[in-house]
């Protein structure tokens, strides 16, 4: 019997056949076919309406980091097209799997300047792991399920599926859909090789003042109790970056916290007097090193990750291990001797100390002035019970959030880290809610990001999603004003915002919200926010001078930290600026 | 600094569309420029292989070529220096016959360099030269004073010295991979 559908057709019953039942997206000309299938299919394949096509990238984002599935994005073609590059590129930094489908003119207009016709291909070959011109009908199959297996398997990035309307409206046969399991030019997790296993144990075995950077490739590869397993029976402290930061709950005595510019002093120096460093799934960016020649310049590293082109792209290895997270700690437990590092685990007391009392006890408990970020995310997770998934925007909103944010499960953070685009995190709240609905989703903006994607509070009031947004309001962009301030003797260059009454813009969406004016109104404003069923806005007054510290300047050696305005420890000393 | 030196960069490949412009965005956004450049089936039916000569420094080359290794579509990439492959330009020139025909040691020429004469007309000779770039600059500079009309020199091609052949035991291993998994999905 014949089985004659159109290509729309048979590319929604891939995606069903994927286990696809969330899509974000918008429609247009070029897609239309699909959107017409979709019409019919509402029951089994949920499409989210976002407002603009950027939102619907990083809602994909937000889903897929907080459920692990790939995210799927639906737009039609040109303008839609280009709008969607800054989330490929965002979670090709961050390794995130999406699928992302564009419409495309049909092939016999293709390079005809025609309406709405952009080289999709060509400009997300840069930005994707693979992007895929659609052509024939025939193709769809074929081209889904590698979409697929590739975005989702390896390290995992977003794929594009350039869809041209003349394959939408083609006639073709379905078969029964077989997914992709093999691509004889790609490995996604490699055999792991004892000799590298062995070479990494007997250094960590032999190793005084071992040290673990744990990274996101550890929340990728599930790899979380293997963490955990590794640092406890060795005694290694264990130091976070950004995106790896619910890998270890906060709590654990053996978190010394997070890496880099905005870190905590004691991971920071704790790289300084490391003898081995065990880094895994992290590729040492910048904002974590600083200056590279100085960076874990005491250290043998080892350098654990499943793509092989990020050994040696920043910091010198003395070993590797190539391969999925999870695999490479299953296979190199066994041969890791238990034993205890008592000296070496006191050492990070004294820095420890010295942040708390020289900036974290200033952030949480201030007794007089404005209000700063650092305490209101505090409260908040401590509101949620430390259960919250946090998402944050990007900013001093994204480093005070995730300091003070405490975690105690796996998948709590989401952020953007690599690219650091402003306006990731409305959109990414959205999808992370959609990805998460039994959890509660905190997000963290600042008054500059969140008016960069603010069209989709629509979604929100569409779907009467529950997200708890905290916008952390100081009617500056924030960050870039505290580098003018240290770096540009305060020359406060097109950074103070004229903002729009907040309160009513939210309640123009049907959104609850209260203006948080002083501390004394924070908690029972946090209270009413938590308890409400359904999304809620602060809009909190912050000091316009707020700064986040500990800061490491860009470039500078991460032993050479900022504690406020007056203080700077250096080397281990603590010295006036 | 790093010294940085002429490397050969071998990529193969699979048979498909857009190849290239994902390899050369990886020269490009390292600000590497891409010296020579040629790309022809390889002897491996389906694979394809691109030879591109690149001058950098070691890490800048090594990170490169894991980078363009990374890629979907791209089977291996290998990069080598000059010691380490048998290589080989060819070089055609167009020059006036008259001008040919009044050298009296023409002869001579063609022996010293090796070269080969393709096409003789009334208007014009073209000669052929195959070997390292020097050796065809050498022709080059030689036959200036002829008034050469056109020149051009292929891309570097390339076989390496060493005795494995490592995309053949690449695509052995792949293979062997494949056909486990097909029998692995038949007990599903």
């Amino acid at each position: 019997m014949s089985n004659q559908i159109t290509g729309a057709e048979a590319l929604v019953r891939s995606l069903i056949a994927e286990g696809v039942d969330t899509i974000f997206g918008y429609p247009g000309g070029a897609i239309i076919p699909v959107y017409d299938v979709l019409y019919y299919h509402s029951k089994e394949l949920r499409h989210i309406l976002v407002r603009h096509e950027q939102g619907a990238t990083h809602a994909a984002e937000g889903y897929s980091r907080v459920s692990g599935r790939p995210g799927v994005v639906l737009v039609t073609s040109g303008p839609a097209a280009t709008n969607v590059i800054t989330g490929l590129s965002d979670a090709q930094m961050d390794s995130t799997p999406m699928v992302v489908i564009t419409g495309q003119v049909a092939s016999a207009s293709l390079g005809s300047d025609a309406f709405q016709e952009t080289d999709v291909i060509g400009i997300t070959q840069p930005l994707t792991k693979w992007s895929y011109q659609i052509r024939s009908a025939a193709d769809i199959q074929w081209a889904v399920s590698r979409a697929f297996y590739i975005a989702t398997t390896g390290r995992p990035g977003p794929v594009v599926l350039d869809f041209a309307k003349n394959a939408q409206l083609e006639m073709v046969e379905w078969t029964e859909y077989n997914k992709c399991k093999y691509i004889r030019s790609y490995i996604p997790y490699p055999e792991v090789q004892d000799e590298e296993i062995d070479e990494a144990a007997e250094m960590i075995n032999k190793a005084q003042r071992p040290l673990i950077l744990a990274g996101h490739g550890i929340e990728i590869a599930q790899a979380e109790p293997e963490l955990l397993e590794l640092a406890e029976k060795a005694d290694i402290p264990v130091a976070c970056t950004l995106l790896g930061k619910s890998t270890i709950p906060t709590s654990h005595p053996l978190n010394v916290g997070m890496l880099g510019m905005h870190g905590n002093v004691a991971a920071n120096m704790a790289t300084t007097r490391a003898d081995v460093v065990i880094a895994i799934g992290m590729r040492f960016d910048d904002r974590v090193t600083g200056d590279t020649r100085a960076f874990v310049l005491q250290a043998r590293v080892i350098h654990i990750d499943i793509d092989k082109a990020e050994f040696d792209k920043v910091i010198a290895t003395n070993a590797t291990i190539h391969g999925d997270a999870k695999m490479v700690l299953q296979k190199l437990l066994p041969k890791i001797v238990a034993t205890k590092h008592p000296e070496w685990i006191q050492s990070f007391e004294a820095d420890a100390r010295l942040e708390l009392e020289k900036v974290i006890n200033k952030d949480l408990y201030p007794t007089s002035g404005p209000m700063n970020m650092g305490e209101v995310a505090h409260r908040v997770s401590k509101a949620t019970g430390d259960k919250a998934v946090l998402v944050t925007d990007v900013g001093q909103n994204q480093m005070f959030s995730s300091r003070y944010f405490s975690f105690t499960m796996p998948r709590s953070i989401i952020t953007s880290g690599g690219l650091g685009t402003m306006g990731f995190g409305l959109p990414a709240a959205i999808g992370a809610k959609f990805g998460a609905p039994h959890r509660t989703v905190c997000f963290f903006t600042g008054d500059g990001g969140l008016q960069m994607t603010v069209e989709e509070l629509g979604v929100i009031l569409e779907h009467q999603l529950d997200v708890k947004i905290i916008l952390l309001n100081n009617n500056f962009l924030g960050m870039v004003r505290q580098w003018q301030e240290l770096f540009q003797h305060s020359r406060y260059s097109q950074t103070p915002m004229t903002n729009p009454d907040f309160k009513l813009l939210a309640r123009a969406y049907g959104i609850p919200a209260e203006d948080v004016e002083t501390r004394e109104q924070l908690d029972g404003a946090i209270e009413r926010m938590v308890t409400h069923k359904g999304a809620y806005l602060l809009n909190v007054n912050i000091d316009p001078m707020c700064m986040v510290y500990p800061m490491v300047p860009a470039g500078a050696k991460v032993d050479n930290i900022l504690l406020s305005r007056d203080e700077k420890y250096v080397g281990g000393v603590v010295m006036s600026v | 600094m790093e010294d940085k030196r002429l490397y050969t960069v071998a990529v193969f490949t699979e048979n498909r569309v857009g190849i290239l412009n994902q390899i050369s965005i990886i020269f490009t956004r390292r600000k590497l420029n891409i010296e020579t450049l040629s790309v022809s089936p390889s002897s491996i039916e389906g694979v394809h292989k691109f030879t591109i000569t690149a001058v950098s420094d070691l890490t800048t080359i090594d990170n490169l070529v894991k980078q363009i290794e990374k890629r979907i579509d791209v089977l291996r990439a290998f990069y080598y220096t000059d010691d380490e492959i048998v290589y080989q330009e060819i070089a055609l020139f167009k020059v006036p016959t008259a001008k040919l025909l009044v050298e009296p040691n023409l002869e001579a020429i063609i022996r010293k360099y090796n070269a080969r004469i393709l096409e003789i007309t009334p208007k014009y000779t073209v000669l052929e030269k195959s070997g390292h770039s020097e050796e065809t600059q050498a022709l080059f500079e030689e036959l200036k004073r002829f008034d050469i009309r056109q020149f051009v020199r292929s891309g570097r091609v390339a076989v390496t010295k060493c005795d494995r052949e490592y995309v053949t035991e690449f695509l052995e291993k792949r293979n062997q991979r494949k056909e486990e998994l097909e029998e692995e999905w038949k007990h599903l």
